[in-house]
């Protein structure tokens, strides 16, 4: 601690170019800090503690394969099988292509399934009543400014109605107001509408669902179940897939983009550009100060403490920048999230994250810092003194 | 009475590239405790090469140097930085301060080395800025310094640590007549009022005056011996 003056007053030396360097590092966390947010929210999907509970059967093919309705009945059978219930995928945009909004078609049973999702009795009433009826997300509703009765235009992005139109119009029957905390920004935002309804009305997929979610008896049998369900279809013109409800949340966020992969692209490239301007710098701020690092081993500080102090100058820059960027996220984060109107439910920068980012920050300070360090270590002093 | 330093055929040696050049030859020197030496010669003679080696910043090629009765030539680098911390304090032609720091923190640095406090190096720090005559500038920058206070700073920092030998390479090659002399009675007086040993090169006869020896180098050899 004693040699923290010295090193940030050499940090500081040359106050611009510090500065400036600083600001790319700073730049360079917040879009670590806001990016690992959106994969954190990636790789949370999916992760409820109710979802343990819950498999998902699906065509064994892709996920845009429908399966029958028939295979309910049977699945129903298989030892171990709680519930099983079915949807669709419906897929509409309210008044502008740009508002597409998460809509399922589903089974009549579809809440029981998902205790994450709570419908006042009076509202669910409401939604068995009304064959048009739709319930929608907290957010949602908060989001195109809907309340209960509101008669929506829909338009499908894929299903036309029997007269080939494909605007619908539905019923706001109920909120649904999420219980999890953690899939909140994933319920805020969905819309239900009856299967029967969606069924009835499109040509398309008659009598099939899209996907069958099963809750089980017991959570340690789900593998016993999930291969039990999936025999089911065993060399049939529909064989499925059962997966647990994470698994299978993941395997579709695949199939639409890795996004734990574009993220590691990214801040890949950006570290990587930072490293060699960090690098620079501290090479710049090494050579420029020969002079001053011979007088110090001259006075009797030894190769190795000059070596931790530019390596710690190093780590420090390194620190300061990061924590400032990552800092910045935090209550970035929330307006990123608020101003996308629910579309983007961001979580806070976890302690995961500060762990990982602090962890980069040490190891581009040490990386950036290591041959710069090495060079003042091995100063050799009549040389430096004589300016040679 | 033995002497504080004593210099045995020392040779200095430096390579460059495939070409070796001998820049000190058979050095045989005694420098008695409390002496203030002035060390003379023209450019090349290899006045600063043997103010290096006594003060442990080189090492010789031959021979052997003691100083306070202990071998410096065959000390390796960790023990050498460490012998210089507690032993010698530098004073250069273009005073080498950390331009980012104040004159205290500058004069601070070699305590940083001890296991003092903050405090007391503040304190010890203030000492030497007062018996240099630079109390009232303790919280100024180098550069808002003149050169010869920006010396009598790195004076101040090569006491601190109460060494006791100082090395001075052109102390005054870089200053006005005025600055100069007040840099060298400085100097005199740590030499007759604080019993500094001081070892001095210098290319100036006046700054020369101020020792009370003069050793002239001429081609890597002692030449001649003055008492002033």
């Amino acid at each position: 601690m004693k040699y923290l003056h010295l090193i940030w007053a050499s940090l500081f030396r040359r106050k611009t170019r510090t500065i400036l360097t600083l600001v790319s590092i700073v730049a360079a966390f917040l879009l670590f800090g806001l990016l690992d947010a959106v994969r954190v929210s990636f790789a949370q999907a999916g992760q409820s503690a109710n979802g343990a509970q819950r498999l998902q059967t699906g065509s064994k093919l892709s996920f845009i394969q429908t399966l029958p309705q028939s295979l309910g009945a049977r699945m129903q059978q298989v030892p171990g099988v709680k519930t099983v219930t079915y949807a669709n995928w419906f897929g509409g945009a309210y008044q502008d292509p740009h508002n597409q909004v998460f809509s399922f078609a589903v089974a009549p049973n579809y809440l029981d399934v998902y205790p994450e999702m709570s419908v006042s009795d009076v509202d669910r009433k409401t939604f068995a009543d009304t064959r048009t009826g739709v319930l929608v997300g907290e957010g949602l509703a908060r989001r195109f400014h809907w309340k209960v009765g509101d008669r929506i235009p829909m338009q499908s992005t894929i299903f036309p109605d029997r007269s080939g139109s494909k605007n619908w119009v539905f019923d706001v029957s109920g909120i649904i107001h999420s219980t999890d905390k953690k899939a909140a920004g994933f319920f805020d935002q969905l819309m239900l509408l009856h299967w029967a309804y969606f069924d009835d009305t499109t040509p398309y997929n008659r009598g099939q669902a899209g996907w069958y979610v099963t809750r089980v008896a017991d959570v340690n049998q789900a593998d016993r179940v999930a291969k039990a369900i999936d025999a089911l279809s065993a060399n049939s013109d529909h064989e499925t897939r059962t997966l647990t409800e994470q698994a299978a949340t993941a395997n579709w966020m695949k199939q639409v983009a890795d996004i734990g992969l574009i993220v590691t692209s990214i801040m890949g490239a950006v570290f990587f550009t930072l490293m060699l301007l960090s690098g620079n710098t501290m090479m710049q701020a090494v050579r420029e100060r020969t002079g001053e690092l011979a007088v110090l081993k001259t006075i009797g500080f030894s190769s190795t403490s000059v070596l931790a102090m530019v390596l710690a100058e190093s780590v420090l820059l390194l620190v300061l920048g990061g924590v400032i960027g990552i800092g910045l996220a935090e209550p970035l984060i929330p307006l990123i999230s608020h101003g996308s109107n629910g579309m983007l439910s961001l979580p806070p920068v976890g302690a995961s994250s500060w762990a990982l980012g602090v962890s980069l920050m040490l190891a581009i300070g040490v990386l950036v810092g290591a041959l710069p360090a090495w060079s003042a270590m091995r100063l050799n002093i009549v040389d430096a003194l004589a300016r040679r | 009475m033995t002497p504080l330093i004593e210099i045995r055929d020392v040779s200095k040696i430096y390579e460059r590239g495939k070409q070796k050049v001998e820049v000190l030859h058979h050095i045989d020197l005694d420098v008695a405790q409390g002496q203030f030496l002035a060390l003379m010669g023209p450019s090349g003679s290899g006045k600063t090469t043997l103010l290096n080696l006594i003060g442990g910043l080189d090492s010789p090629s031959g021979g052997s140097i003691s100083v306070g009765g202990q071998r410096i030539d065959n000390l390796g680098a960790g023990a050498l930085a460490k012998w210089r911390a507690s032993r010698v304090g530098f004073v250069f032609q273009f005073y080498n301060l950390m331009p980012m720091l104040s004159a205290q923190r500058n004069v601070e640095l070699p305590l940083l080395l001890t296991k003092l406090s903050a405090g007391e190096r503040r304190k010890r720090a203030a000492i030497a800025l007062e018996l240099v005559g630079l109390a009232d500038r303790a919280s100024h920058k180098p550069a808002e310094l003149s050169g010869g206070q920006q010396q009598r700073v790195s004076i101040a920092r090569a006491i601190v640590s109460d060494p006791a030998l100082l090395v001075c390479d052109e102390p005054t090659g870089d200053l006005d007549r005025q600055s100069a002399e007040d840099v060298l009675t400085l100097l005199r007086a740590l030499n007759r009022d604080h019993g500094k040993t001081i070892l001095m090169v210098t290319h100036d006869p006046k700054a020369a005056e101020y020792a009370n020896q003069t050793l002239h180098l001429d081609k890597g050899t002692l030449v001649e011996q003055a008492a002033a």
